[in-house]
């Protein structure tokens, strides 16, 4: 965010209007109550947390039991967190990149141009519970049946790389915008010396356009991590409702990936009182986990934008 | 710095000009080419698709299926019944008013809602607020647009609806309304207000972009003039602004529109019309929108006629997601005329 008109005197409000006042009071109530929501969800999440999480949790796997303290940890879900991320990311990352530089260096046919970003802006705006069940549709079908499980001719469709897979496009929107701004904020007379030294335009691109830009895609990687982590229909729909790992096949990795399995988000739904398996301690205890997880991801970015700015933009 | 290592690149590129580019230009432009066309067709696809698998719903009911007419539960059990049972024929009767009024309820209760305080604390952020609050602000609204939608879920399940439960709803109310639904806490109210949360934070963030963009010389015009700064601000910036302010209402009103997990926890399973003419008791009675009844009727995949239902479903959120995006781009292209460009 720019810096706001500096005034040398601040007018005081003493001189407004009554009405004007109480608009002005009512922006310093909503402030602080959005303030006051944030402090709360924070602390009573800690609270709980504090209350519930215990080192063993995230060390034991779920097992099914009768009571809270026999239901096991959250090992399982954990590492599934883990591995859809990655999955997710390692396809939004490339993707997004590619077409944040088409977009902003090449962006020829100019009505192609557009006909991407608005894809790009269809893909942000539909919700994740369409991308799942059209992830049903793509997995389910006999070409993809090595990346799930496969009986009698019926494709599960329920694994680590279709969950993965429809994450990353949760994640797109964000890494090609983030991407795209950091492209677009390098003057024209950084491309132009490069040019003119006889460098080619995709040169230019991977040399120095997209080293310059390395805060932006950091940012942009981050916040659609955040976002993939969050996300719950996917893993509901396409990770299977399960507690465990299910691996399926039997080469190591990939017996876990091609396998159904669930995720932190996925735990705390099931493990609410609406849910089936009704836990409510785990459930705290996990979604502690999942929200410690995201704000640390929200400092990182903190801190990827402080050293940016220090390190000077272009123009500067 | 920044600055530095560019130069430094640049320096090994001119040592190794003689080397013949292992890319050329034209063969990046196609390949980066290529995995765009690959998304828009993957996007062309889902359209596609979520629609076909759709289709035998709308088809066997026509117009009926905006309708209302029946509880859309047990239609949905039906459905799915039809489907498991083998050799019954195929059932789609579907009645869906009561999700879709459920629908238009939630999201536009929080989205009006989070309309008015977004653009409050947004005004807030960018103009009024001393430099501490601002900096306190500005990770809040952060911090809230990151939580996963499942903890509020959870909060919401937790804390508000035994709150509302237990303090909200009087027993009268509870008695006079038994014989046709429970109210428990889990209802409309609690969901909008989680909503609103949820949304606000998106809407804060784009509109704060537009208001930062306009002209800081305009808003001097005016202060010159001797108007004050709270009018000032409203009259010029927030004006200036409308495209940023429509560009996050619409983000905002998709995100609501597809909120299903959070939705599926707090707004009560049932697929209930509740009615505005019933006083007080309107704002705890349960409804459960349309994403939220695909979340909790996933298990209809394995049935055809369910799957059906629930694809058709999928489509009407992608068909508002879309409509949305257009409405929002119509709105701004009749604005940009009278305002800058942000």
């Amino acid at each position: 965010m720019s810096t706001p008109v500096k005034y040398d005197a601040v007018e005081s409000s003493a001189a407004w209007r009554f009405s004007d006042r109480i608009g002005l009071a009512f922006c310093w109530f909503l402030g602080l109550l959005f303030c006051a929501i944030a402090a709360a969800i924070v602390i009573y999440m800690l609270v709980k947390g504090i209350q519930y999480v215990r080192p063993e949790l995230l060390t034991t796997s779920p097992t099914t039991g009768f009571t809270q303290a026999k239901t096991g940890g959250f090992l399982d879900p954990l590492i599934g967190t883990f591995i859809v991320a990655a999955i997710g990311i390692a396809i939004a990352l490339p993707l997004g990149i590619a077409i944040a530089v088409w977009l902003s260096e090449f962006g020829r046919p100019f009505a192609l141009a557009r006909v991407v970003e608005s894809t790009v802006e269809m893909i942000a705006g539909t919700p994740s519970i369409v991308l799942a069940l059209f992830g049903t549709v793509i997995f389910s079908s006999t070409a993809l049946a090595f990346l799930s499980r496969e009986s009698g001719g019926v494709v599960f469709g329920r694994s680590f790389f279709a969950a993965g897979a429809m994450l990353s496009l949760v994640a797109l929107p964000l890494v090609v915008s983030a991407t795209r701004e950091g492209l677009q904020a390098i003057p024209a007379h950084v491309r132009e010396a490069s040019y003119a030294v006889g460098k080619t335009k995709i040169a230019t691109t991977r040399r120095i356009l997209l080293p310059a830009a390395r805060p932006s895609v950091a940012t942009g990687a981050m916040l659609g991590l955040g976002r993939i982590i969050g996300d719950t229909a996917i893993i509901v729909v396409l990770l299977g409702a399960l507690q465990n790992f299910e691996p399926t096949g039997s080469v190591f990795p990939f017996d876990y990936l091609q396998g159904a399995g669930s995720t932190l988000t996925n735990y705390v739904y099931s493990n609410a009182p609406t849910g089936e398996l009704n836990n409510p301690q785990k459930a705290y205890a996990a979604a502690f986990v999942l929200l410690v997880l995201v704000l640390f991801l929200n400092a990182a970015v903190d801190v990827v934008h402080r050293r940016s700015r220090k390190a000077g933009s272009w123009n500067s | 710095m920044a600055t530095q290592a560019y130069s430094l690149d640049l320096e090994e590129e001119l040592l190794s000009a003689e080397e013949v580019p292992r890319w050329s230009d034209r063969r990046a432009e196609l390949t980066l080419g290529a995995r765009v066309v690959a998304v828009v067709g993957l996007l062309v696809a889902m359209v596609v698709f979520v629609f076909i698998r759709g289709w035998p719903s709308f088809q066997h009911n026509g117009l009926s299926w905006f309708t209302a007419g029946g509880s859309v539960d047990n239609q949905l059990q039906t459905i799915f019944m039809s489907g498991e049972t083998p050799g019954a024929e195929p059932v789609y009767t579907l009645h869906a008013w009561p999700l879709i009024w459920s629908t238009f309820l939630i999201t536009g209760g929080a989205v009006a809602i989070a309309f008015t305080c977004s653009l409050f604390v947004s005004v807030f952020i960018v103009e009024f607020a001393p430099e501490w609050m601002r900096n306190i602000l500005q990770p809040v609204v952060r911090l809230l647009a990151s939580v996963p939608s499942v903890v509020y879920g959870l909060i919401g399940v937790l804390v508000l609806v035994p709150f509302v439960n237990n303090h909200l709803i009087t027993e009268s109310s509870r008695a006079s309304v038994d014989h046709i639904i429970s109210l428990t806490g889990y209802g409309l109210g609690t969901a909008v207000v989680i909503l609103t949360v949820m949304i606000a934070p998106l809407m804060i963030s784009i509109f704060c972009d537009g208001l930062n963009a306009v002209r800081k010389s305009w808003l001097e015009g005016s202060l010159a003039a001797g108007v004050n700064r709270w009018r000032t601000f409203w009259k010029i910036a927030v004006r200036t602004a409308r495209p940023a302010l429509v560009a996050g209402t619409v983000i905002a009103t998709a995100r609501a529109i597809g909120e299903a997990i959070m939705l599926a926890m707090v707004s009560g399973g049932v697929g209930f019309t509740p009615n505005p003419f019933d006083g007080a008791i309107f704002f705890v009675e349960p409804s459960r929108p349309i994403a939220p009844t695909i979340v909790a009727n996933i298990d209809g995949l394995a049935s055809a006629p369910s799957k059906s239902t629930l694809f058709a479903f999928a489509s009407l959120l992608l068909f508002s997601a879309a409509m949305l995006s257009f409405a929002g781009w119509i709105a701004r292209q009749s604005m940009k005329k009278y305002t800058a460009h942000v």
